[in-house]
């Protein structure tokens, strides 16, 4: 029972953790998507410097959380969630919506999101330094160790509490996009633009408002997703270097567009790098006896070194795509 | 040039201008939509009816030039603005929201709802409820008058061409509409439909007062419905009056098949 305990500890836990952080990722990246129709690159960097903005206000009042009986940098977080939005707004009436008022090509705007890329990047560096911290300030992490029942396993599980935040997180901001993407006129508004763009202005639809409604979103997204990642594991710059290919592959994998597609793609990605690097000899173990005496287990039985990790995304994107073109969900509109 | 105007006419279109590059495709053209009137608008291809349309529903800026309606400036308002104000355009190729039903397409459109406020939404739940009850009781009226009641709850995405043009014809009945600019709403629909869409315009100019802008190559259709026509040739007004006066104008039979000799 050992190894199971272990399984879910390494595989299924860490992989919720990495899936639901490609999943709000990739919501954010798709939705900017389905309503502007471009790449945004600089998705990434909005949840390093969401999370860059937490340690800053959870540096400056490293008690405040304790008073609620929260962790602090979880209470910043709406602050900083506000911050990212109006970052995200003021990057694209600086950069964007002058290229697109121009009526360029998408591959233009792209571009010069990964311009912004390379800015924020710079930026965040100019202001952070280059070492990696932790959010946790006057603070310990609670780590929770759940020990099973009777005999079961001597090995507890083992949840930490920003991993159980996020998954909360993730939960109910699935739950809540889906009411208002739904339920509500702007997010119906949101639907409708995606849709067909011409058809929504000349339906009254007031485009400008939808596009800062989708900025503000994808901050708040992209502030929530950089934050908890950086309390499960730290802070660093190049946080965002790290996460934008697979919350791409998420998001393309899911279909391009589509929120749940996104979602599904998230968790596929997340679930399928945490798998492939799984040491999946420890679950051989326990039927050791089974095998004839000349067969050894070895050592270590991953499908790829973690070294290697990163190829994983691309491997299954190529799959998904061989199989379904537009993506799992079929992609483009919401 | 019309009797009928002593009031003032509600689009006026003053002295615009408009190239795209080294084409001048609309100028120096001024030209007025009386209240209350079906107007043609006809002229050979390239004779920038639909830039001109383009122009007065706020989707395209001109180069110089005003727009009016009911004397108002509205020279630079955007399309949804203008949709705010009682203008509303279909289009040549018809648009619509291909991912949901021919009934949604139609309660997206009304404006200043109350769901259009997110803390509304969880805050007044009952009157957001009420309103889209009411929007989609009207929604089921207009999608009955223009005869698209059996596919209601088709995707619009599967709608054939000519039910999605009466589909942007309902589109307009959605909310009060001063006036309705439509862009070639007869092409690529048989003649049955035809007949529906022809007395479905002409209901709505006579009982609920819609003005009607329209483009269109179909002469039968213009006899039947417009008076006056307007004639464009090379961005200008070559002439306006009844159908009968434009059939009978050399200019315009020259304009449309050249020279004679």
């Amino acid at each position: 029972m050992n190894e199971l305990v272990f399984f879910i500890n390494k595989a299924l836990i860490s992989g919720a953790v990495a899936g639901s952080i490609y999943a709000i990722g990739a919501v954010g990246v798709t939705l900017v998507f389905s309503i502007m129709r471009f790449a945004h690159f600089a998705h990434a960097d909005q949840m390093t410097f969401g999370a860059l903005i937490v340690f800053f206000l959870t540096a400056l009042f490293p008690g405040a959380g304790a008073a609620l009986g929260i962790p602090t940098p979880l209470l910043m977080l709406p602050l900083a969630m506000l911050a990212t939005s109006v970052l995200a707004i003021g990057i694209d009436k600086a950069f964007y919506k002058p290229l697109r008022e121009h009526g360029v090509k998408p591959i233009v705007i792209v571009i010069a999101s990964l311009g912004v890329t390379l800015m924020l990047q710079g930026i965040i560096r100019l202001f952070a330094g280059t070492s990696s911290r932790s959010l946790y300030i006057e603070e310990s992490k609670a780590i929770f160790r759940l020990d099973l029942p009777g005999d079961l396993a001597s090995r507890p599980l083992v949840i930490t509490e920003p991993q159980i935040l996020l998954i909360v997180f993730t939960i109910l901001a699935v739950f809540g996009l889906h009411l208002f993407l739904n339920r509500t006129r702007m997010g119906k508004a949101m639907r409708a633009m995606s849709d067909n763009p011409d058809l929504a202005r000349v339906s009254g639809i007031d485009t400008n408002k939808v596009v800062m409604v989708t900025w503000v979103l994808a901050g708040c997204l992209a502030a929530a997703a950089g934050t908890f990642l950086s309390l499960d594991v730290s802070l660093s710059p190049d946080l965002s270097f790290f996460l934008l290919l697979p919350i791409f592959a998420a998001a393309i994998v899911g279909g391009v567009g589509h929120p749940y597609g996104a979602i599904a793609g998230g968790f596929l990605v997340g679930y399928a790098e945490t798998l492939s690097v799984f040491n999946w000899s420890v679950l051989l173990r326990p039927i050791n006896h089974w095998f004839p005496e000349w067969m050894e287990i070895p050592r270590n039985l991953s499908l790829v070194g973690t070294e290697y990790k990163i190829v994983v995304p691309f491997f299954i994107l190529v799959v998904v795509l061989i199989w379904r073109p537009t993506g799992i969900f079929k992609g483009k509109v919401i | 040039m019309q009797a009928q105007t002593q009031e003032r006419p509600i689009i006026e279109v003053k002295n615009v201008s408009k190239a795209f590059g080294g084409l001048q495709v609309i100028n120096d053209c001024s030209l007025d939509v009386a209240k209350g009137s079906i107007t043609g608008m006809i002229g050979p291809n390239g004779a920038g009816k639909s830039t001109l349309f383009n122009i007065i529903a706020g989707t395209l800026e001109e180069d110089s030039g005003q727009v009016l309606m009911e004397g108002r400036d509205i020279t630079h308002e955007a399309p949804d603005q203008l949709f705010h104000q009682g203008l509303l355009r279909t289009f040549q190729i018809a648009h619509e929201f291909s991912h949901m039903t021919a009934l949604e397409n139609l309660m997206m459109v009304p404006p200043a709802q109350e769901g259009e406020n997110l803390f509304s939404t969880w805050l007044k739940p009952g009157r957001v409820h009420a309103q889209e009850e009411e929007v989609r009781r009207r929604a089921l009226e207009v999608i009955d008058f223009v005869n698209l009641g059996h596919v209601k709850n088709e995707l619009a995405g599967n709608l054939s061409g000519g039910q999605k043009k009466l589909l942007e014809l309902g589109r307009t009945m959605m909310t009060d509409a001063k006036v309705v600019l439509l862009d070639e709403i007869a092409a690529g629909v048989n003649r049955t439909l035809l007949v529906d869409l022809v007395s479905n315009i002409e209901r709505l100019n006579q009982e609920l007062g819609y003005t009607f802008l329209v483009i269109e190559h179909d002469m039968d259709m213009i006899a039947r419905l417009c008076d006056p026509v307007i004639v464009l040739a090379q961005g200008e007004v070559m002439m306006e009056g009844s159908i009968e006066e434009v059939r009978n104008n050399q200019e315009v039979v020259e304009a449309y098949f050249g020279k004679a000799g």
